[in-house]
């Protein structure tokens, strides 16, 4: 079972992020539930959705200690960042969250300059992707390759193709 | 067919259609508004109908007109709009008229407020509208379910000519899932003789209205309508037959019951859970195989344990029944496992 | 007004002596055998007085719950749009409990056919005050007088007036005259909905005797002399007609 958070402001697709997650796992034969913040959680503004992943039945679709955080503002990393399971994972978002921040020594901290990478590629709305294949690429929840086809095959059901979107993922899996 | 991933709510709508609803109407409330958006667009593709009323009560009596005429219909709404939807409710039921129901239950009394909740199982199960009436009630625990729960409870309506509720919940309505929807059917709004249509000259003409004006036998008739009802009990068992307490929950509990039951047998902790999936009726044949149970506690959203009450009489109180539920906040696995531990210490000696 | 009664009405043997509702359904009942859709015709008819004539048609009828016949009526149509659909209520049903349900289907313009019976107070409840009750008029609920302080008299037909629907009339049910217009005005409304444009909605004034304590003629000319100042006579929508 793999547990994963995204959380940022509304508007940063950070629910949408967490679809493409739940919607790839599906794809590759994988249980997963998607559940967005909802009611009082969505006052002040945060989104974030807690998306689980695994082999079997999930049970509850809540996370209590997830394992991945994308965190895509600063007060994301203050909500969730002590929760992630030691030897956890926090992506932060390297273009919003000081980069003098201290973080936990248990746990994996990747920072993804993601807006900056996706203007470099072309497709500045592509910034969760880049997240994407940094999450891909550190974590073993996908293979980029696999990822890569999944997130085409999610834009193409909504009738959206972009070749850049795949350069997004693989400009962030070299981060 | 490929996996969609989708929402609750959306999947309720989706697999309305593909068991042949072609009528919807409804009002917005959070948080079953997706339902009504979903098929604002979706009734037209396949040539149906959706109206949104100007209140729930213009919405559930529309519904009953288009149930008269013979269409599977179709309305939803949520805590302070499912009151409102009583008082059709009720009229559907005097004159024996199928339809589906779905209140995607949120918390409290009065506005309350938009959070997940199940503080509708009283008004659910009891009849909730004026007179003497109970109607199947359905309870998904899944987007899955959601989907195969929508031809069900056509099916249970039409068989019965009663109205089945769908209980549903605002978590199950949010949470998206991988489902495999059901074939896209049609219905014939003349399978059924009674449905008002025109009366052709020398017929007798269809008349809807109370029974109780026009069966003589009346209450007999009832009486066998709702001992046939109750054979339709429906529920499932995990590893509840050798719990020493068994969890009883429903719905959105039901999954963090169930990843209690998980993480007390990971310690050897003897929990069990069952689930009833018709709260009404509610499956009393589900507690005989709780062969080694000391203590039964049900998993709720609400404050008062409302089904506690359906347990005690379930294990016509040979066993203690407590509940343990929240308000404003979800039950916790970790809490669940600890209350039923000290269930167990307090009764198994 | 034809000598032989219509086959599709049976009887009208329950409503009380001098009653309209007796008229109201016979007109119903003539207007559909001229227009021949007595076969296709669905009507709805609201609880109490309305509902005695879900025993007196010849139609498939659906007994609606107190004010809410227009929805439950466009419920029908929605589901079979080649049944004309008739509902058939009362004031209160139309202007007191069931008034969203009036307002907003003539907003939405459905193609149903409403008939109301005005006869100014509820009637199967003993008589009690209605919205339409006229100032001073003594009623169960109003012993001495409607006080027009307190309660205003609400003519239905001028909120609609100014609503983009296909038809909206209102005759009285008192003398050959009277009737031969609210049988004209019935069978526009229904022509208009098999016409397709839309909410047609018919009032008619109506003695109730019974309840205005009053003997059938003295209860007509309540109708004829009092009520009209209130509820003025005529045609006021007429989409594609003459006015």
């Amino acid at each position: 079972m793999t547990e994963i958070i995204c959380a940022g402001f509304g508007g940063q697709g950070v629910l949408t992020t967490g679809l493409i997650i739940a919607h790839s796992a599906m794809m590759l034969g994988r249980e997963v539930t998607w559940y967005p913040s909802y009611g009082s959680e969505m006052r002040g503004g945060t989104a974030n959705c807690t998306i689980k992943v695994n082999e079997g039945p999930i049970a509850s679709p809540y996370s209590k200690a997830p394992d991945i955080v994308c965190a895509l503002n600063a007060p994301a990393v203050d909500k969730f960042e002590a929760s992630i399971k030691p030897g956890g994972w926090l992506f932060v978002n390297d273009s919003l969250v000081d980069k003098d921040r201290v973080y936990r020594e248990d746990i994996n901290v990747v920072r993804v300059p993601m807006s900056e990478v996706a203007i470099e590629c072309g497709n500045p709305k592509g910034a969760n992707l880049v997240l994407l294949g940094a999450v891909a690429a550190h974590t073993g929840l996908f293979k980029l390759d696999e990822l890569d086809e999944q997130v085409t095959e999610y834009f193409a059901r909504k009738g959206k193709i972009n070749p850049k979107n795949s350069d997004c993922l693989h400009a962030g899996a070299r981060l | 067919m490929a996996k969609e991933l989708m929402k609750g709510n959306e999947a309720l709508a989706e697999a309305a259609i593909r068991a042949g609803c072609r009528f919807y109407s409804g009002y917005p409330i959070t948080p079953q508004t997706e339902i009504l958006e979903y098929l604002s667009w979706r009734m037209d593709e396949v040539g149906g109908t959706f109206v949104q009323t100007e209140s729930e009560l213009a919405g559930i009596n529309m519904l009953l007109g288009a149930a008269a005429a013979g269409a599977r219909a179709l309305t939803s709404s949520a805590g302070p709009g499912f009151s409102l939807n009583q008082e059709g409710i009720s009229y559907l039921v005097a004159a024996d008229l199928p339809a589906v129901i779905i209140d995607v239950m949120r918390i409290g009394t009065g506005l309350g407020d938009i959070a997940q909740g199940q503080g509708d199982y009283w008004q659910l199960t009891r009849g909730g509208g004026h007179g003497d009436y109970r109607t199947i009630v359905l309870a998904p625990a899944s987007v899955q379910e959601n989907c195969d729960m929508m031809e069900t409870a056509f099916d249970l309506a039409e068989k019965y000519r009663h109205p089945v509720l769908i209980a549903s919940d605002a978590a199950i309505g949010q949470m998206a899932e991988g489902v495999n929807l059901p074939e896209l059917r049609e219905h014939n709004i003349d399978s059924f003789d009674w449905a008002v249509r025109g009366c052709r000259h020398g017929d007798a003409p269809r008349k809807i209205q109370n029974t109780y004006y026009t069966r003589p036998d009346y209450v007999e008739y009832l009486r066998d309508k709702y001992a046939a009802m109750d054979s339709e009990q429906r529920w499932e068992s995990y590893m509840a037959d050798d719990a020493d307490v068994v969890l009883v929950a429903y719905g959105i509990s039901s999954r963090v019951a169930k990843e209690a039951v998980n993480e007390a047998r990971a310690e050897g902790f003897r929990l069990g859970l069952i689930r009833p999936i018709t709260l009404w009726p509610f499956p009393n044949r589900a507690f005989e195989e709780c062969k080694n149970a000391k203590a039964y506690m049900t998993v709720e959203i609400n404050i008062l344990g409302q089904m506690a009450d359906d347990v005690r009489l379930a294990v016509r109180d040979t066993r203690p029944v407590d509940f343990y539920g929240t308000f404003f906040g979800l039950p916790e696995s970790d809490v669940i496992v600890e209350k039923a531990k000290a269930m167990l210490e307090k009764e198994g000696k | 007004m034809k000598l032989k009664a219509p086959e599709c009405v049976f009887s009208s043997a329950g409503f009380c002596p001098g009653c309209g509702h007796g008229l109201a359904s016979r007109l119903v009942g003539e207007t559909a055998e001229e227009l021949n859709i007595v076969e296709k015709l669905v009507t709805v008819v609201d609880v109490a007085c309305c509902s005695f004539n879900i025993d007196y048609w010849n139609f498939d009828t659906i007994m609606a719950a107190h004010g809410r016949d227009i929805p439950t009526a466009v419920g029908v149509k929605h589901v079979r749009p080649g049944c004309p659909v008739l509902a058939y209520m009362g004031d209160g049903a139309a202007y007191s409990i069931g008034m969203a349900e009036t307002i907003h289907a003539a907003l939405r313009n459905d193609p149903v056919t409403v008939i109301v019976i005005n006869n100014s107070v509820f009637g199967m409840t003993g008589g009690q005050m209605a919205p339409t009750t006229l100032p001073g008029e003594r009623t169960a609920t109003s012993p001495k007088g409607k006080d027009p302080a307190r309660y205003g008299t609400l003519s239905g037909v001028e909120l609609l007036k100014g609503m983009d629907i296909a038809y909206l009339a209102r005759a009285e049910l008192v003398g050959v005259g009277g009737m031969a217009k609210a049988k004209r005005y019935i069978k526009k409304a229904l022509e208009h909905q098999l016409n397709g444009d839309g909410f047609s909605l018919v009032e008619l004034l109506s003695p109730c005797p019974t309840n205005l304590n009053l003997p059938p003629v003295k209860a007509k000319q309540f109708v004829h002399e009092e009520m009209t100042k209130y509820f003025p006579l005529g045609e006021f929508i007429d989409k594609g007609g003459d006015k």
